[in-house]
């Protein structure tokens, strides 16, 4: 890959046909550009785009209003990734994959998986930290090879990937919360690597601030970002909040996930965050799966997120 | 004496105490003495709803029993700041109960929400 300082990457989203829009961020200035620009861009540039997709919140036992079956839009969510022209080469999960962080919860949640044929990387959420160990049921499953908590960070074409946790040991009164010992490793994971790399960190709670009251964000947030505010591309991916929200700052671009299981209230919409009791006939344009590629030689930042309607 | 009394209390009578939260309790107009002093001694229901503990600071006697019940439908916890109580995760309807027996204050919150938070003040015979 290539080192130059200068040279900016972009991460570009393309998503299947007819769904979904583009986001690109130019000097911090979100915009949109159609699927078509995105593609003859693609062009331009000679390579071939890379891409990978983001699932979140499946809470597979879920069972209520106004979804009585988490498991079948998850399953919709897979026949969406599987009717994918170009595949991704792997899914990312940003966590809340189970209700209550039952074994059958998990077993359904990675046979479900497992049908799109891919690689999938986990983070928890705090609905996969109910066992009686705390976590321990989720580090047995997914935790192979990580650090900590299950803290892990992996390179795939040249981009630096991290999977960070913010979901254990939460202290009363605060939020989502990364602790010193994940963050001290993060700090000696990124010593070593280029600013030129572009970084994608993928967590479940937000790690900017969205909303206190309802515990959207993370406390110790601006120690990791500090951390990455000499790279020239830090895309942060999570879950949590059921919807669709966005953020530049700096070079950090912050980009929150659809569920596939049941949509939030906007941030201090009504009295309490939980399950938004949509109408049977809208749930499934508010769950939703991600799609992000990367392009080299572009200095354009772009996610696709598209929801379960056809 | 309050333990004693709702140990030998028929365990209908209690279910029924347990229904009269704190805050229903403390005035108590239209109750019998004995039972007012039941229901404020030895049983408090703390309701969770919309993600807050109601109510968030509990008044108790020694020897009360406090019962959570989480009315969302997302699973909660109640964790103590100290540990001296924890409960397992509480699914809808699902209930915790806590019996205090030394006087002291208190704080918990939600394991998994951990913006919500609650105190129970038990205060000494």
């Amino acid at each position: 890959m290539d080192h130059a300082p200068h040279r900016r990457r972009f991460l570009e989203c393309m998503g299947w046909a007819g769904t979904g829009l583009l986001w690109t961020a130019g000097g911090g200035v979100m915009s949109s550009i159609t699927l078509d620009q995105a593609a003859a861009a693609t062009k331009k540039t000679g390579v071939k785009p890379f891409s990978f997709l983001q699932v979140s919140d499946s809470h597979i036992g879920f069972t209520k209003d106004p979804n009585p079956d988490a498991r079948a839009t998850f399953r919709e969510a897979v026949a969406k990734i599987n009717a994918m022209a170009n595949k991704p080469d792997f899914i990312i999960h940003t966590g809340d994959i189970t209700q209550l962080s039952k074994p059958q919860e998990f077993d359904d949640a990675d046979q479900i998986l497992r049908e799109a044929g891919l690689p999938v990387f986990h983070v928890p959420g705090e609905h996969d930290m109910l066992d009686e160990a705390n976590g321990q049921a989720y580090l047995d499953r997914y935790g192979k090879g990580t650090l900590g908590d299950g803290w892990y960070s992996f390179d795939h074409n040249g981009v630096h990937f991290v999977g960070l946790i913010n979901v254990k040991a939460l202290k009363a009164g605060g939020m989502g919360s990364f602790g010193q010992p994940q963050l001290q490793w993060l700090k000696a994971d990124l010593a070593g690597r280029s600013s030129s790399t572009p970084i994608v960190i993928f967590t479940h709670v937000p790690m900017w601030t969205i909303y206190e009251q309802w515990g959207w964000g993370t406390d110790d947030a601006a120690q990791a970002l500090a951390m990455l505010s000499r790279f020239g591309s830090v895309t942060v991916l999570n879950g949590h909040i059921h919807q669709v929200l966005q953020k530049v700052e700096g070079n950090v671009a912050f980009h929150t996930a659809r569920s596939t299981a049941f949509p939030q209230p906007a941030p201090g919409q009504g009295p309490a965050p939980g399950p938004l009791k949509v109408p049977a006939g809208d749930l499934r344009g508010a769950l939703g799966v991600r799609t992000v590629s990367l392009v080299r030689g572009q200095s354009a930042l772009a996610v696709v997120d598209a929801n379960l309607v056809a | 004496m309050f333990e004693t009394l709702i140990r030998r209390t028929p365990s209908a009578a209690v279910a029924a105490l347990a229904a009269v939260t704190l805050g229903a309790a403390a005035p108590a107009p239209s109750v019998t003495p004995h039972t007012v002093i039941q229901a404020a001694a030895s049983a408090v229901t703390v309701t969770i709803g919309n993600f807050t503990f109601g109510p968030e600071v509990a008044t108790v006697p020694v020897g009360t029993t406090v019962t959570w019940v989480n009315g969302d439908d997302i699973p909660h916890t109640v964790v103590a700041v100290d540990k001296s109580f924890k409960s397992k995760v509480l699914d809808t309807d699902d209930k915790f109960s806590f019996t205090f027996t030394k006087p002291g204050t208190y704080d918990y919150f939600c394991s998994i929400h951990p913006h919500m938070t609650g105190k129970v003040v038990v205060k000494g015979p």
